[in-house]
């Protein structure tokens, strides 16, 4: 019996059979590293190495190596820190609201994405960390803790210690949907390596699955668990951006005291998380020749994603100037105007073009459907979403209510090497996951090859 | 685990002939011991008359105590143990509170579902299932029947499997 979709695209390409993809997917598990990973591998290891350098010296001497003054008290850190939380939002939105949806197309692309948004958080997490300067006693002001000092509790009221409560809840249930995710097809390296005779790689592939048998038993429980995985994750990852957004826009800064700031920052880190999921899975399925299950269809999609979320992105930068003119408060007038006019204006109409133009790109078919522009516009966004933090935080504090105080930031090296730092972190996690773990969910494509794959002919 | 048990091991390759045979051999009155499939088989469950997991409750009852849990935390440490005045509200004021509140519900729902999920289904790193047949994870489903607690010879078994479409009938000791 054979049932085929007429309307959609095949999903899965190149006449694929079930065997075929457990093949396809296992193989680099089982292979040796190739020359170009390695390559990869050191390039990531020296960022992490140099930044690495760079955040030990800052914890000895403090935060002052950056280029923080009294005026412009955040800057780079929670710039980066917002950067990356954003794109951490892709991948439990792809595995989550996609399954919510029943959209199909997620199956070949989130067991990446997750590693991405893990990966992303950890990132993300550094900044905070490195920014309280006295990390040892850090856990102390953001865990509530008993300490020597009455004890004298964590303050629920703020915004900054919900981020620590809604990121690590993100990052832990995150951790915990995708390796249910990896479970079976780790079940799978296993019983590949007792035929191959492996011994050692099969006991290490069942400790990880857990002993999993694949009995309908337990694929009934664990369907049951990844459906209510998702539906908690789904207001989760709404709840994360939201908070983070709070960050700023429970303050009474002009430019960031703003009800927007919710939807706004959700949609701006669904935007940036795609444009990141795109450029890692560009390069990814051409390395790993996945091109049958990663197909053009597949990157089409995302880069609808792109033009929805860029478009809600654009809208909301409007918005926020109007409601500065309509409001009719000359600190908030002032805010906006010199953000386009002021000394930032670069980084301002940077974040313009990347992000509210570009992706404009994407209602062109030839464009979303051809890899090297995607590939470019993806980049592109992700410039721009940085200036987007960027401009948030530093333009809107860096002309204080005094204009004595007015000030400009110029990062030091300590600023970028904590940013290289992350890259090198991201990276060298994701060479490692590539290698080591399944990249694509075989379980879940065996399950669409009969619905939605390409037959030979 | 019980030994030396005797199986007839039915090979499928397809998920909708595999779900006929279920439903027919079921209907002959045979007992099916169990599947393994590569991949969930929508209705597979039902055919084997499965009831529905209780992992939803589960996953509600540990939401709950994180829900409370936070709640109690919170109100306690800033409303009674250290009071203080924070932006000129009361001690213990809710809707600050509503945040940490729904992401522990969340972290513990999360958490108390699957370890539970675990702890159901037995599954511990250090331990090998047992397997019919090999091929189960690759691209084969397995039907297995256990032969003391069925009144069939092995041989009309195997005639039935064969003639629902299995492209294999072995045998499995344990």
């Amino acid at each position: 019996m054979q049932v085929t979709s007429s309307i959609r695209e095949p999903l899965i390409t190149g006449g694929k059979t079930i065997r075929d993809v457990s093949e396809d997917i296992s193989r680099q598990v089982e292979g040796k590293p190739t020359q170009l990973w390695w390559v990869a591998m050191m390039i990531s290891l020296t960022l992490l190495a140099f930044g690495f350098y760079c955040l030990c010296t800052l914890l000895w001497e403090g935060v002052g190596v950056w280029g923080l003054n009294k005026t412009v008290g955040w800057a780079w850190d929670i710039t980066n820190f917002v950067w990356w939380v954003g794109i951490g939002h892709a991948g439990t939105l792809i595995s989550a609201i996609l399954l919510l949806f029943r959209q199909k197309w997620r199956m070949s692309i989130n067991r990446a994405a997750e590693a991405m948004t893990i990966f992303a958080v950890i990132c993300a997490a550094t900044f905070p960390f490195a920014h309280m300067g006295r990390l040892w006693l850090g856990f102390y002001w953001v865990f509530p803790l008993p300490n020597t000092w009455g004890s004298l509790w964590a303050n629920f009221n703020s915004p900054l210690l919900w981020d620590v409560f809604a990121i690590s809840t993100y990052f832990s249930v995150s951790l915990v949907f995708w390796y249910m995710g990896l479970i079976p097809d780790f079940a799978v390296i296993r019983d590949r390596a007792v035929r191959q005779g492996h011994k050692l790689r099969a006991n290490i592939y069942n400790a990880l699955s857990f002993g999993w048998d694949g009995a309908a038993r337990t694929w009934s429980r664990y369907e049951s668990v990844a459906l209510i995985l998702a539906g908690l994750s789904t207001p989760l990852v709404l709840s994360v951006h939201t908070i983070v957004s709070m960050d700023f826009a429970t303050s009474v800064v002009p430019g960031w005291h703003a009800t927007i700031f919710p939807p706004y920052f959700v949609a701006g880190a669904i935007f940036s998380g795609f444009a990141m999921v795109l450029t890692l899975l560009i390069i990814t399925r051409k390395v790993f020749k996945l091109e049958d299950y990663i197909t053009i269809y597949h990157i089409e999609l995302m880069n609808i994603v792109i033009i929805i979320t860029g478009s809600i992105v654009g809208i909301a930068y409007i918005t926020e100037f109007f409601i500065a003119w309509y409001g009719q408060v000359p600190a908030e007038q002032y805010a906006f105007f010199n953000r386009m006019q002021g000394p930032y204006w670069w980084a301002y109409w940077s974040m313009m073009t990347c992000n509210v133009i570009s992706p404009q790109l994407f209602w062109f078919k030839k464009i979303r459907t051809n890899i090297v522009a995607t590939f470019i516009l993806s980049i592109i966004v992700n410039i721009g979403m940085w200036f987007e933090r960027f401009v948030i935080i530093v333009t809107s504090i860096h002309r204080d209510y005094v204009p004595s105080s007015w000030s400009m930031f110029h990062p030091t090296m300590y600023d970028m090497g904590e940013y290289v730092f992350t890259f090198g972190l991201f990276f060298s996690a994701f060479l490692l996951f590539a290698k080591f773990f399944p990249v694509i969910n075989m379980a879940e494509v065996k399950s669409i090859i009969k619905s939605s794959s390409e037959k030979k002919h | 685990m019980d030994s030396n048990r005797n199986f007839v091991v039915g090979i499928f390759e397809d998920e909708d002939v595999l779900l006929h045979a279920v439903e027919h051999t079921r209907e002959k009155g045979l007992k099916i011991h169990e599947v393994y499939s590569p991949f969930p088989v929508h209705g597979l469950d039902e055919a084997l008359g499965y009831k529905r997991s209780r992992l939803p409750i589960a996953a509600f009852l540990f939401g709950m105590t994180g829900t409370s849990l936070a709640l109690l935390m919170q109100i306690w440490m800033l409303g009674y143990d250290w009071p203080m005045i924070i932006g000129g509200k009361n001690y213990a004021s809710l809707p600050p509170f509503i945040p940490v509140t729904f992401e522990m519900t969340v972290l513990l729902a999360a958490f108390g579902m699957v370890g539970t999920f675990f702890i159901a289904s037995d599954m511990k790193p250090y331990k090998w299932p047992r397997q019919f047949d090999i091929r189960s994870t690759d691209d084969k489903h397995v039907m297995a029947i256990d032969l003391a607690t069925n009144k069939m010879s092995k041989e009309e078994i195997s005639a039935l499997l064969k003639s629902q479409g299995a492209s294999e009938v072995n045998e499995k000791n344990f």
